[in-house]
Parts: structure tokens; C-alpha cells; sequence
């Protein structure tokens, strides 16, 4: 818009608005600037012709480069997946103490295993594998079936106490409370606490040996240092799956609590479960 | 009937009317700047010379450090995220060091500027240097200042076609050679300069060349002043730091005007007449087509070519030089008022005079204790400390050191013994070029021991493991402490770094978590 107004000291016109006084001069645009503004112009018309742009209906046009965000994502995706492929054949073709022992292969099956976890196993092992009360933590040196890599493989495959998997872990621990008498599951119970170094009723202890012996060492052993082959726990260390103290172990043995890990093998596949047990293993806890 | 005096008049005007109708662009005025010679001139020779040497030359200067670094004097390693100056080496994390030299750069500019004006424009800016260097070429095929505006004005003839061609194809030959310099600091300037002719380089390496031959051509051939005049920021951020004190590039008119090409004409009708013989020599050789004598401008880069030119001017009328000249704000209006007798006047320049024709006493000339002021010592002062801070830091940092991250989940963890253990990420740094073998002790936290995992080294208390040149190394460390020596909750223990043979050493203060109930 022009207007007739001149400014009296430059002699260039104005835009014809007024600011408490203050006009603005309307100078032309630089040509450069001109120029580099339909430039732009022409380079959007261009881009909306080369890159998908107009909405249309359904859906919009296609540009006739043909390039699409979800394709870039797939191919993307299929890249990353080119560039793991010989590190996941090395995994497939190898044993789990094999891939640990070699380092390229355990720190991608590490990451691997790490990235896997967080999806399957964090719901009841917790995020940082600290597992909870009934959930056994991942990180410490005690493991029930055994915390070798193909141990951990073997349990991860097929699980623990999952019916439906014929291969599965499998262990009861009877249910004692039918078995012996309340005054025997207190002795024993402090005699099991005792071995770890909680000092209860001393008159308790030598009677609770008793028991222990005959109802409790075919599957935890003579010295109560458990049987991994059976799923039993060692008795004498400071780890308590479902609790330590003697009103703890007193409820275990009166009707015991039986956790369940379901099977992963068919699940994840084997590769997975590879990776999943190199992962465990490295927490710091394997054997 | 009605008169047509009587027909009501109304006024309205066209939006387009011929009377306020604006070009919808301004075209660029060209600028023909001619040659200046003098003692400026020969400066920014120099100036250019030494700029332009440092700035093609730099990349092959070698610098020994050693078989496992780079021997490249100035390199910015990107891929290995490593910067080299000669001795110095800095790793991502000290780049600290760069803002500390910019931020030098930035008070040096405010000192600079705030004594000589706009020096930093008029002699060292890369678009000034590289446009002066661009007008070389020009002169030298199409002639100086006259010939080139006969050239541009005339027919396309087949001369001024081989003349424009040549031109362009020469600037763009130093546009590709500019471009082609900038990559050489960023990789081994002498195999990269092979790969970028058998077309093996990087591909980011010809696109970086591609585009700065663009924009060097383009703002140093083609848009010249525009970018100072419109694009720079500079020009109105320096326009800011003048004060009375600061020299600029000044046209003395107490004693040029009134100007006058017929000066004899005009003395004998009694008229007094100023040293300005109006002969636009000023006007001519500027490079951004500005006249100085209309006073302070934000266009001028204060070049001081108008200077040469008119001291070239003076001294073939034998008058004094300086007509132009550096002056600061202060010299100026006193001399302003003495012409003006107190400004009641306009300028009479018989008034700086004396009758023997001599500048009379009263006149104030430039002298450099004038620039020097409070503010002129608090610049340096602040820049020379960052300096010397900069170089303390430089000097007494550290080529080992140890960063440690505490696992957060699980804080700990209690093992079958009942004793609590910790898991750490340790990062050893050996910041120098060559093999390290580092030991790492542990320092407080009773009765504990460490186990770095993957590797065979003894559960202890220290161990000694090797270190790649120039590389950080990462290590899973397990701590593992007694149930029966746990004081608190949460202990502090050191993590100690050491290199036996130059007895650099380092720490870190890390937490040791267990549990309320482990005590």
C-alpha cells in the first residue's frame, strides 16, 4: 500500500501509518532479497511437486520422488537389522559358554540380552534384575538351578514349574504342614534359621536337628547347602526367597509358597534366550 | 448549467499513482572502486598477505607427536572427536577452552573497536580480504575504475565477453581453492588433498567444497558491500562500542570546507575556501561507493583507502595530509567549534589557521595517549586475565584422569555370604598419545576388595591395567564389602588413579550403598 505521505527530511515516502507520531519509510526491498524470496517460492512449488505435500481425501499426494517417512524408517530398520545379521548367526550357530567367552559376541549379546530383558523379565525381576519377595534377584551369587550360562539358558528356555513345557524345572517342596506336627515345624525352623546365624530358642536347635534330618536332607542336603539339580535351596546363606527369620521359614515349610517362571524358548526363540542368558550371566552373579 | 468552478472537486489518489509509485525493488548501485595507493593501502597488502598465509598454509604445517597421534599441526579430528594446536591437544570435554579463546576474541573485539573503530572491518574480516583479493583480479582483467565502468556500460562485445568470463572463472578457481583449504583442517591435509583428486574423499569433504566455493564466489564476487551493509550483524553491534575517544576514519571539514574545484576563482571574490578541492578521489576508491565526507556512516568499514587517496591529493597541491584522517570524536568537535567560532558560524577554516597559512596552536591533533582511557585499561585488563587464566588451566590440567558412575539399580546387592556388593562403571582416561599401564587403587572402605568383570586380574584392593594411547578405557568394577565391616549406609571410599612413571595421579570420591539391615 502507498500512500502520499512524504517524509520531509528524507523525502521518501511512508507507509501511511502513524505511531504516537512516528511514521515508518517506505524504502524498497534490496533486489538480492527479492530474488532469494521467490526462490523460495519456486523451491516450494518444486517441493510440493518432488515430496509427498497435498492433502488429499484419503491420503495425500505422492511426489514424484516417491519417497515416504515410513519407508526411511524400514529401510532404517532393515539396515540395522543387515548389520546385527552376522553377529546374530555368529549367536545362532554358537553354544551360550561359547559367546561368552568371546568378547565382540558377549558385549552385543550383553546389549542384546539387556534390551530383550527390559521388555520380558522387568515385571517380575524388576528393572535392575533385584528381582523382590518371591522373585529372585538376578545379580547375586545364589541361584537355585544353578547359575552357570547354560544353566541360566536352560531355565530361561523352559522355565520353572510351567506345566505345559515338558522340559521345564520341576520341584515341590511338600507342603509340611500336613506332614510333621506345629511343635516340629518350630524346631526346625530355628534349627534352619540357626545355620545362617539367627540365634533363636537353643532348646529348639537340637530337636529341630532332628527333624531336619529326617524329613529335610533328601532334597536340601546333610549340610543344608541345597541341591541345584533339584531346584533346592542352600539354607545356610543370607539369601531368602520368600522371606529369612524364623516365621518366614516356618510358613515355607508349613505350606509352601511354589513359584512359577513361565518358558521363554518358544516364546523368544533360541537366539534370544542366548542373549538373554549372556546378559544374566554378566550381572555379577554368574558362576 | 453550472460553471465549472462549481463542480464539487474531490481528491482521491490511486494506490498506484505515478506520483508515490515505488520500485517493488531497489537495484544495487554498482560500485567501481578505484585503486588507492599509499601507506594504508601497503598495510592491508600486508594484512591480506599474512591472513591469507595463515589461512591456506596452516593445514600443512606438521607438528611430530609421537606414532599413535596425528602429526598434523592444526587438526579438528571429528571423527575421533580430538582438536590439535601444535602442543595442545583437547578432548570433547575441554572444549571449554574454545569458549574461553572466544570469549578472549569477543573483549579483544570490544578493545579493538573501542580504540581504532572498526579496524577489525577494515583489514582482517575475511569478506574485506577476500573482496579486496576478488578486485584484484577484476583490475587486473578489466582494467581500473573507468575502464571497468565502460566495460560494464557497453555492448556485450566478444572482449567483454572473454574479459567477464575469464573474470568469473578465476574467482570461482579461488572460490574452489578457499573451499578446498577449509577441509584440510579437518583431516591429513596431504592424503586428503590425494583422495579429493582421485575422487575417493568423504563425500561431506566435496560438499563442504562445493558450498564454500558458492558462498565465497557469491559474497566476495558477486555481493561485495551487501553482505557488510546488509547481512553483518557487526557493523551495528560495533557502532555501539564508539564513544568520543575511539578513532574512526574522520573528513575533517573544519578545515576542508567550504570545498571548491575554482578555489582561486572563489578567494578573489573575497570568499574564504576550504582544502577540499571536491575531486571525489575519496569517493572513487571506496569499496563500499560511500562518501566519507558526509560524516559517519554505517556503511564504512573504515578501510582508510579514502585516506591514501586524499593524502595523495593534499600532497600534489602541497597541502598538509590528514584532510581524511584518523581522529576521534573529541579532536574533531573541538576543532569543529574553533571553526565555527563556537558554532556560531559555518565553518571558516582561516580560523585554524594562522596568517602564515600554519595550523594555529589551538588546533587538536590526535595523540595516542588519547585512546588510552579507563575503559581502554579495563578491556585489557580483562582480557589478559582470562588469558592467564586460560593458560594456568592449560598448563596444571590433567592428561589422567578417572570418571566413575555408581550402578543406581540395584544400589547393591547382598550375596550369599551375606557380605554387600557394589557395581560400578569405571572410565580411565589416558589423555596423552602414548600407552598407559594405570593403577587403580582403592582407597578407604574397610575390608573391601574389587573385581573388574571380564577380566582375570585377582579380586584386591589395587590393580594395574594397560591403557591405549589417547583413548579412554571402561571397566565394570564390582566392589564387595563384609557384611561385618559396614559402617553406614552409605560410605565414601576413592577410587586412586595412577601412572608409576610420571606419577600422575588422580581421584574419585564414590558412595559405597547397603542395606539399613547389613550392619
Amino acid at each position: 500500500m502507498s500512500s502520499d505521505h512524504i517524509d520531509e527530511v528524507s523525502g521518501i515516502s511512508t507507509t501511511g501509518h502513524e505511531w504516537d507520531g512516528i511514521r515508518e519509510l517506505n524504502n524498497p526491498l534490496p533486489r538480492w532479497w527479492v530474488i532469494t524470496f521467490y526462490m523460495t517460492i519456486v523451491w516450494a512449488i518444486g517441493y510440493t511437486i518432488a515430496y509427498p505435500a497435498w492433502p488429499l481425501l484419503h491420503s495425500a499426494t505422492k511426489g514424484v520422488l516417491g519417497y515416504s517417512s515410513r519407508n526411511e524408517v524400514k529401510n532404517e530398520l532393515s539396515a540395522a537389522e543387515a548389520a546385527k545379521g552376522k553377529y546374530v548367526a555368529a549367536i545362532e550357530s554358537k553354544s551360550v559358554s561359547e559367546i561368552a567367552a568371546d568378547d565382540t559376541l558377549r558385549e552385543f549379546a550383553v546389549a542384546a540380552g539387556a534390551a530383550a530383558f527390559k521388555v520380558n523379565c522387568v515385571q517380575c525381576h524388576g528393572s535392575g534384575a533385584q528381582g523382590s519377595k518371591g522373585f529372585p534377584n538376578l545379580n547375586d551369587d545364589d541361584w537355585l538351578w544353578g547359575g552357570e550360562v547354560d544353566q541360566i539358558q536352560q531355565t530361561i528356555a523352559h522355565g520353572i514349574r510351567f506345566a505345559s513345557d515338558p522340559a521345564t524345572r520341576l520341584s515341590e517342596m511338600p507342603a509340611f504342614g500336613d506332614i510333621i506336627t506345629a511343635d516340629q515345624i518350630k524346631q526346625v525352623s530355628t534349627y534352619v534359621a540357626s545355620l545362617s546365624g539367627t540365634v533363636g530358642d537353643q532348646s529348639l536347635v537340637a530337636p529341630g536337628a532332628k527333624v531336619f534330618a529326617e524329613n529335610c536332607v533328601a532334597c536340601h542336603g546333610d549340610n543344608a547347602k541345597g541341591n541345584k539339580e533339584l531346584g533346592a535351596p542352600d539354607l545356610t546363606d543370607a539369601i531368602w526367597l520368600y522371606g529369612s527369620g524364623e516365621a518366614a521359614i516356618a510358613a515355607q515349610v508349613t505350606a509352601p509358597k511354589q513359584g512359577v517362571m513361565p518358558a521363554w524358548g518358544a516364546r523368544l526363540g533360541e537366539t534370544k534366550v542366548k542373549e538373554l542368558a549372556v546378559y544374566i550371566h554378566s550381572l555379577g552373579g554368574g558362576e | 448549467m453550472l460553471d465549472n468552478t462549481q463542480i464539487e472537486r474531490i481528491e482521491p489518489t490511486p494506490v498506484n499513482s505515478a506520483k508515490v509509485r515505488q520500485p517493488m525493488y531497489a537495484a544495487r548501485k554498482k560500485i567501481f572502486p578505484k585503486r588507492a595507493s599509499g601507506s594504508f593501502r601497503q598495510f592491508k597488502w600486508l594484512v591480506m598477505a599474512v591472513t591469507l598465509g595463515i589461512y591456506y598454509l596452516t593445514p600443512w604445517l606438521r607438528w611430530d607427536r609421537g606414532s599413535f597421534s596425528p602429526n598434523q599441526a592444526v587438526l579438528l579430528d571429528v571423527a575421533n572427536r580430538r582438536f590439535y594446536f601444535f602442543f595442545i591437544e583437547i578432548w570433547p570435554q575441554e572444549f571449554y577452552y574454545v569458549a574461553g579463546l572466544l570469549v578472549m576474541a569477543g573483549v579483544g573485539l570490544f578493545l579493538i573497536t573501542s580504540t581504532v573503530g572498526r579496524a577489525w572491518c577494515g583489514y582482517t574480516c575475511p569478506q574485506t580480504v577476500w573482496v579486496d583479493l576478488f578486485l584484484v583480479v577484476e583490475r587486473a582483467i578489466e582494467g581500473d575504475r573507468n575502464a571497468r565502468i565502460k566495460l560494464d556500460a557497453g555492448l556485450w562485445t566478444p572482449r567483454k565477453l572473454v574479459l567477464r568470463v575469464s573474470k568469473h572463472a578465476i574467482w570461482l578457481i579461488i572460490g574452489a581453492l578457499t573451499g578446498g583449504a577449509w577441509i584440510f583442517y579437518f583431516g591429513d591435509a596431504p592424503s586428503l588433498l590425494g583422495e579429493l583428486f582421485t575422487g575417493t574423499a568423504a563425500p561431506v569433504a566435496y560438499i563442504t567444497v562445493a558450498v564454500l566455493t558458492a558462498t565465497t564466489y557469491t559474497f566476495g564476487g558477486l555481493m561485495r558491500e551487501q553482505v557488510c551493509t546488509y547481512m553483518c550483524p557487526w557493523p551495528r553491534i560495533q557502532a555501539a562500542m564508539l564513544d568520543e575517544s575511539s578513532l574512526t576514519v574522520t573528513y575533517n571539514d573544519w578545515r576542508g570546507e567550504p570545498r571548491s574545484r575554482h578555489a582561486k576563482k572563489v578567494q578573489a571574490a573575497g570568499q574564504s575556501v576550504g582544502d577540499c578541492v571536491d575531486c571525489n578521489a575519496c569517493v572513487a576508491v571506496c569499496p563500499m561507493g560511500i562518501d566519507i565526507r558526509d560524516g559517519q556512516q554505517l556503511e564504512c568499514i573504515t578501510c582508510a583507502l579514502c585516506i591514501d587517496a586524499c593524502d595523495g591529493v593534499m600532497d600534489k597541491l602541497g597541502r598538509e595530509r590528514g584532510l581524511i584522517s584518523y581522529a576521534t570524536l573529541s579532536d574533531y568537535d573541538a576543532n569543529m567549534m574553533l571553526a565555527t567560532a563556537g558554532g556560531s558560524s559555518s565553518v571558516n577554516p582561516s580560523l585554524v589557521r594562522t596568517d602564515d597559512g600554519l595550523f594555529s596552536d589551538r588546533v587538536a591533533h590526535f595523540h595516542i595517549r588519547k585512546i588510552f582511557r579507563p575503559r581502554t585499561y579495563v578491556y585489557i585488563a580483562m582480557w589478559s586475565l582470562i588469558g592467564l587464566g586460560l593458560l594456568y588451566s592449560l598448563l596444571t590440567r590433567d592428561r589422567l584422569e578417572i570418571n566413575v558412575l555408581h550402578d543406581r539399580n540395584p544400589q547393591f546387592v547382598t550375596l550369599s555370604d551375606g557380605s554387600i556388593r557394589n557395581g560400578y562403571t569405571v572410565k580411565l582416561l589416558n589423555m596423552i598419545p602414548e600407552p598407559r599401564t594405570i593403577v587403580v587403587t582403592m582407597q578407604g572402605l574397610e575390608g573391601a576388595d574389587m573385581v573388574v568383570v571380564g577380566d582375570d586380574i585377582p579380586a584386591g584392593r589395587s590393580f594395574a591395567i594397560p591403557v591405549e594411547p589417547d583413548r579412554l578405557k571402561m571397566l565394570r568394577v564390582f566392589v564387595r564389602q563384609p557384611a561385618d565391616q559396614i559402617r553406614a549406609p552409605a560410605q565414601t571410599f576413592k577410587f586412586r588413579v595412577e601412572d608409576r612413571a610420571s606419577f600422575e595421579s588422580n581421584e574419585y570420591t564414590a558412595t559405597f550403598n547397603a542395606p539399613e539391615t547389613a550392619r
